[in-house]
């Protein structure tokens, strides 16, 4: 799959502190509805789920179907109780997984 | 079969018209499958409108990228929060864009993502809360240039 996704969040939050996570990953999102020049379609080949835990305990997730844009660009609050880890993961129709990991710290 | 008049010409015409357009503007009546996912997603049962608050342009230039922004009247803790959010396009191939499922540690229930539109239509979404309870909107997004084919 393709590069690295971007994944924007503060380095560090307040106890109880809700944060912006905005993530951004490079997919070509094939919707399976174009066809090619000798006129066949092109096969479906989406991103069809994205999560996200924190410290293990999910977060937020969602199912994507053919009508997301390419490049799928998600953004989604999370409350920070603990310093952690934030672990991303897009899963492909092709069965492989992207996965990213982001630490936030607690603000003294 | 006799001569073709110029009634009979027209309408042979207009029928092969009607089959060569993109066959996604062929699919495109409400005929979908909108309304069974919505169904699906709410057992039936009937939602309330209100809570929700979608932010889509009234007029999107480009159907391949569209913006789309949710906001949930919700206090997201433990014992009151929304679970999931389905979205459907009424008139896209397929109707499914996309369903988010918050949890309390989300904070807020809000959300952004891009999405397709083939061509005008209505953007549909319905929530559920921990409750059981359904809310929806809806959002008609006129699009000039349609977001899947070409």
């Amino acid at each position: 799959m393709a590069d690295k996704p971007r994944i924007k969040l503060p380095k560090e939050a307040k106890k109880g502190e809700i944060i912006q996570i905005k993530t951004l990953v490079s997919h070509l999102m094939e919707s399976g509805q174009r066809k090619d020049a000798q006129g066949k379609p092109i096969p479906r080949k989406i991103i069809n789920k994205f999560t996200c835990e924190f410290n293990g305990k999910p977060v937020f997730s969602c199912v994507l179907e053919p009508a997301i844009s390419a490049n799928p660009y998600i953004q989604f609050d999370a409350r920070v109780d603990e310093e952690g880890t934030f672990k991303f993961a897009w899963t492909d129709d092709d069965g492989s997984v992207l996965t990213a990991e982001e630490k936030i710290a607690l603000k003294a | 079969m006799g001569a073709i008049n110029r009634r009979q010409a027209f309408l042979l015409g207009g029928g092969f018209v009607a089959l060569t357009v993109l066959p996604m503007a062929a699919n495109a009546e409400p005929g979908n499958d909108a309304a069974e996912m919505i169904k699906k997603f709410t057992g039936g049962k009937e939602a309330t409108k209100g809570k929700i608050t979608l932010d889509l342009p009234e007029i999107a230039e480009n159907g391949n990228t569209v913006p789309l922004a949710l906001t949930v009247e919700s206090p997201m803790t433990a014992e009151s929060y929304v679970k999931e959010v389905l979205f459907v396009a009424d008139g896209n191939p397929n109707a499914g864009v996309a369903t988010l499922m918050f949890t309390p540690m989300s904070g807020k229930a809000e959300a952004s993502i891009r999405i397709r539109l083939a061509q005008t239509q209505n953007v549909i979404a319905v929530a559920k809360m921990s409750d059981g309870s359904l809310f929806t909107e809806r959002k008609t997004v006129k699009v000039t240039i349609g977001g899947c084919g070409g």
